[in-house]
């Protein structure tokens, strides 16, 4: 079905892929995380209106795109695994929920604290922020689910239609700046025209991103072997490596 | 691909299109609701409601604040370029409230077209520069641009 990436769809050749990039993109993503926060909070100027207040951005805006991205992970390999049996894809969804959940909450949290100070108020029902609220909720939907029926193939099939109906929230919380007058500013780096920051705040911003991204597929791997270790637990490799585990 | 993936794979498109379907209508629907805050042009076209608070959005006209040296009243112009409208209020001003700012102001239209605030809330743009930039762009004359303010779109 998918050429040459078909031999890692395999629950073990994948268990080891993850097993062997895990380390990597920690790795990595320690590195970013490092320069990304010297940056950020050393070397970048401080901003003509917000002052020092402004270099929350270099948490809340990676993990509000990552809030999007890791939801769209989920929907993505939830329909793979309603549609093509994929055994692996139903592990990552499942692993990817309690992440996306806590980069939304991170990304409502450190808006909350800017917004104090900045707007005057902690918390607008503007369309921005409550559609992100939304998307947590979403989330918190998707894990009930799963926690709630006990057979997993059934609990993924539920979870992958909950993920799916909830994907049209991805766009709105886009857009929702765009559409509707909010509260909330528009968009800064990913508009049409040149973004509206200046270079040197512009590329910590970029290094965070980078960051909080080989960070949440590094935890993945981790979340991912667990997950297919317990789903597998009959299979004859997943015996084998408990028992090397014991013997070793 | 085998008939009941196909099958399988036209639900799971189905279930997205129905979905964006739906919201896109319940949306349009409700898209006055929606809007965070009217524009001065929505008021002096008489969109916005008369009798029930609301919220204006638009920038601090310059040199029109006028604070009361013996209390915490204060009141000033807002406008979208098109039309401005006076604002009165009482109370602490976030801190980003200067001329030139975009201001979103909640309270009710009184008789006499003044808009009479229980909160004012600040607006920052969407602009990221080191002061010296600021400046060196002022000095140039260019106007720095602040979030539009036209909705209704």
């Amino acid at each position: 079905m998918f050429g040459p990436l078909d031999k890692y769809a395999a629950p073990e050749r994948f268990y080891l892929l993850c097993k062997s990039m895990g380390p990597w993109l920690s790795a990595i993503s320690l590195l970013l995380f490092l320069v990304g926060l010297y940056g950020g909070l050393v070397y970048a100027p401080s901003d003509y209106q917000q002052g020092d207040s402004f270099r929350i951005i270099y948490v809340h805006v990676p993990s509000a795109w990552m809030s999007m991205f890791v939801y769209v992970v989920m929907a993505v390999s939830g329909a793979m695994g309603l549609i093509w049996k994929v055994k692996i894809s139903d592990a990552i969804a499942r692993s990817c929920a309690p992440l996306g959940a806590a980069f939304t909450f991170l990304a409502l949290a450190t808006g909350s604290i800017w917004g104090k100070p900045m707007w005057g108020t902690w918390w607008v029902w503007d369309a921005r922020l409550t559609s992100e609220l939304i998307l947590l909720f979403l989330y918190f939907g998707y894990m009930a689910l799963q926690a709630a029926i006990e057979d997993r193939r059934m609990a993924a099939r539920a979870g992958a239609i909950l993920a799916l109906a909830g994907l049209i929230n991805i766009p709105i919380i886009h857009y929702s700046v765009e559409w509707w007058s909010t509260l909330h500013q528009g968009p800064t780096v990913s508009k049409m025209d040149a973004p509206s920051i200046h270079t040197s705040m512009l590329i910590p911003l970029l290094i965070m991103f980078l960051a909080f991204k080989l960070y949440f597929f590094a935890v993945l791997c981790m979340r991912a072997r667990c997950e297919i270790i317990e789903q597998e637990k009959n299979s004859r490799w997943v015996k084998q490596l408990a028992r090397g585990g014991v013997d070793s | 691909m085998n008939p009941r993936r196909r099958k399988i794979l036209f639900s799971v498109i189905f279930i997205v299109a129905g979905v964006g379907v739906a919201t896109a209508l319940v949306l349009k629907a409700f898209q006055e609701n929606l809007l965070y805050f009217y524009s001065p042009s929505q008021i002096a076209s008489g969109e916005a409601p008369d009798s029930r608070l609301f919220r204006v959005g638009g920038m601090v006209v310059d040199d029109s604040v006028v604070r009361d040296p013996n209390s915490l009243k204060v009141s000033f112009d807002l406008t979208d370029t098109a039309h401005t409208v006076t604002v009165q209020y009482n109370g602490i001003l976030p801190d980003l409230f200067r001329e030139g700012q975009g201001i979103v102001a909640n309270g009710q239209l009184q008789d006499g077209g003044v808009f009479v605030a229980k909160e004012v809330l600040a607006k920052h743009d969407e602009n990221y520069m080191p002061p010296e930039v600021a400046e060196a762009l002022e000095n140039a004359g260019a106007e720095v641009q602040y979030g539009d303010y036209k909705t209704g779109k």
